[in-house]
């Protein structure tokens, strides 16, 4: 069924059909529009999960744990401040490895307090141990929710997953959305299997504490289970589009890259932009490309490796800082690493931090500065307020 | 009823000789029985009884943090609840985890109205970190953070009022106990988890490492805490208390003499005009609870 929704709302749809028996969340723009509609939903009877209005994000993802540890799948969503207060917890989920799907609506962080758009907030938590995926549009966000949960509770993986789109630029957008049918799901993703769980028939201990004896071998095997995640998601997105026809069966997507000379890498929203950019450039005989980057951790690296071969520049777009870091953006760092057996040139541009407006004629100056060499700096700043 | 024969957590743990938490895990799992989901805090407790890949605990145990406990159970619960399953729910904390760092889970998940059981076990500060304050500590009791010095007499505070805080949700069920009395901790643990809503229990649970007494006199020290009137024993069934344990009260000094997080209070003379402010805090709880027997 094809019908015009809210990035929120085709969100909330998302969770509708996978079912989740606990919800726990806790309102933030500019994810509360998804927990808005899924509270309605649960009124209705439409949804019928236990819904746990909570007193923070803290204890949002808290709940979650444990009613994850009891067996049942869970969902929440943040932004942000949210997921900055919720990050003890964060990296506590993935270490007793309990398969929880977050939505991350990409929000700014505080100071200054802005609520607008950029991926600081879940790229600072790369180390975590949760899989990351970076949504372009409202349709993605709809299927990478979908996949994130056979991806999570898939028993060789067993990890949580972020599903990370761009605050108001797709939370708040009304975009076409093909909506399966509960069935096709169902077939897809089935009832949740618990790998084990607090059980009264069956008691274990959960979240034990490890002496230095035994500390480094449990972040072993998440490490292990994150680099399984490459195949596992690869797999989980052939099956997807065997299923439902969108082909998610890559980790990055290359767009008009072939015979590209400059190519651009992203993440998100902006990509959209950045394609209408190398339209118009091809037009004037640019030859521009660009690498999508849809799951950031696990990070492709082989993948980037064999999408970039034979271009001889790379700028990657940064909604992030890395403040203090030579290169400014955490994203350049894995790219010039995946690229550290060529020649090809790394540079990293911060832009767009807290909702500022990303235009086609940015990405034609960001590819101007890439063709010259000029990188690793803030772009377009407002050098009067300097 | 439970079986109080059962050993539900099991021997061979990490305690102190003489640790009153551990003596209370036993009782709490007597009073709760064996279809019991136990949701721990950082602390002694979950340090002393799952060193990796052992436990001690022979119902199921999830710890994840020290101060999202409740919060952790309120996810049990919506799951058991969803279900269709039968376990009760227990929070065991201890009082820093309680009175100090996860009051905003606490408070949430009472507010909420989760069927849960949350119980403190109060040994009066972090005991796991080296003996710091907390807000359970009592007044005048020198810790690592709130020591005794020439300017100072210890802890400056009077300990926080958590049953009161909870009962002020509305929780149906608060209740107080001491491990110097095991059927007592039993039978209100037993109530607990028997009544729908969240209830909470606090624990008295001497610590000899922490408030300097030896090993051996843990339960005396439990006694003479209610004998003196510094720690009443007492239930608050809907709001209104009830019950608090009548005792022919003995002066505060019989109490605080015995321990080195006193000590001060004695050295190099005794220091009467503290220890009456102590023995006005047990005055004070006489006669809010009524506690003193008529003779």
């Amino acid at each position: 069924m094809k019908a015009i929704l809210e990035g929120s709302h085709a969100v909330a749809e998302a969770v509708r059909l996978v079912k989740p028996e606990v919800i726990s969340a806790y309102p933030i723009t500019p994810q509360t529009h998804i927990v808005e509609r899924l509270a309605e939903m649960v009124a209705d009877g439409v949804l019928e999960s236990e819904y746990i209005c909570v007193d923070s994000e803290f204890s949002a993802l808290s709940a979650c744990l444990g009613a994850s540890a009891a067996g049942s799948r869970v969902y929440s969503a943040t932004s942000s401040q949210g997921l900055l207060f919720m990050a003890e917890v964060v990296f506590n989920v993935a270490g007793m490895r309990q398969p929880i799907v977050m939505s991350i609506a990409n929000r700014a962080v505080s100071a200054p307090l802005s609520i607008w758009n950029d991926q600081q907030d879940s790229l600072c938590l790369r180390d975590s141990g949760w899989i990351q995926l970076y949504a372009e549009d409202v349709q993605e966000t709809f299927d990478l929710h979908l996949l994130a949960y056979k991806v999570a509770e898939d028993h060789r993986i067993l990890l949580p997953v972020f599903v990370c789109f761009d605050g108001f630029i797709i939370s708040h957008t009304y975009e076409p959305v093909d909506i399966p049918e509960e069935k096709d799901v169902l077939a897809y993703l089935p009832p949740y299997v618990p790998f084990n769980k607090l059980d009264a028939d069956d008691p274990l201990s959960m979240g034990m504490y490890a002496t230095p004896e035994y500390y480094m071998e449990f972040r072993y095997e998440i490490d292990q289970a994150m680099g399984r995640a490459l195949n596992v998601i690869k797999q989980a997105g052939k099956e997807f589009k065997e299923k439902f026809g969108r082909d998610y069966s890559e980790l990055v997507e290359a767009y008009r890259l072939d015979d590209a000379e400059v190519a651009i890498v992203a993440m998100g929203s902006v990509c959209g932009t950045i394609k209408d950019a190398i339209d118009a450039m091809r037009a004037e005989g640019r030859k521009v490309g660009l690498l999508k980057i849809r799951a950031f951790r696990p990070f492709p690296a082989e993948d980037i490796k064999k999408a970039l071969a034979g271009i001889r520049k790379v700028g990657v777009f940064e909604k992030n800082v890395s403040i203090g870091s030579r290169m400014k953006g955490a994203v350049g760092y894995e790219i010039k690493d995946a690229l550290s057996d060529s020649s090809v040139q790394v540079i990293s541009y911060v832009a767009g931090l807290g909702g500022r407006d990303i235009r086609i004629e940015d990405i034609k100056k960001m590819t101007d500065a890439i063709e010259a060499g000029n990188g690793d700096c803030f772009f377009g700043l407002r050098e009067e307020l300097i | 009823m439970a079986d109080r024969t059962l050993e539900l957590v099991d021997s061979g743990h990490r305690a102190c000789g003489g640790c009153g938490p551990a003596f209370a895990a036993r009782l709490i799992l007597k009073g709760a029985g064996e279809r019991s989901i136990v949701c721990a805090s950082t602390g002694c407790m979950e340090v002393f009884s799952t060193p990796y890949p052992q436990t001690a605990w022979k119902v199921p145990w999830i710890h994840s943090l020290f101060q999202n406990t409740a919060a952790v159970a309120s996810g049990v619960e919506a799951a058991l609840k969803r279900q269709g399953r039968d376990e009760h729910v227990l929070c065991i904390c201890g009082d820093g985890a309680t009175f100090d760092i996860g009051i905003l889970c606490i408070s949430g998940a009472f507010e909420r109205g989760h069927n849960i059981t949350y119980i403190c076990y109060d040994n009066e500060a972090y005991m796991n970190t080296g003996i710091q304050r907390s807000g359970a500590t009592p007044f005048d009791a020198s810790t690592t953070t709130s020591p005794a010095g020439k300017k100072s007499f210890g802890n400056s505070r009077p300990k926080k009022d958590m049953p009161q805080i909870l009962a002020a949700h509305g929780a149906p069920y608060v209740a107080t106990c001491s491990i110097a009395y095991p059927n007592d901790v039993i039978k209100k643990v037993e109530r607990a988890v028997n009544t729908d809503g969240p209830c909470y229990i606090q624990i008295h649970t001497p610590c000899c490492t922490g408030w300097g007494f030896d090993g051996s006199k843990t339960i005396d020290l439990g006694k003479l805490a209610i004998e003196t009137g510094l720690w009443v024993n007492y239930e608050i069934v809907n709001g209104k208390i009830e019950k608090a344990k009548k005792v022919k009260r003995k002066p505060v000094e019989e109490y605080l003499r015995v321990q080195k997080r006193f000590a001060h209070l004695f050295k190099p003379s005794v220091n009467t005009e503290e220890i009456a402010k102590i023995q006005a805090i047990a005055d004070a709880n006489a006669e809010k609870f009524g506690i003193d027997l008529k003779i």
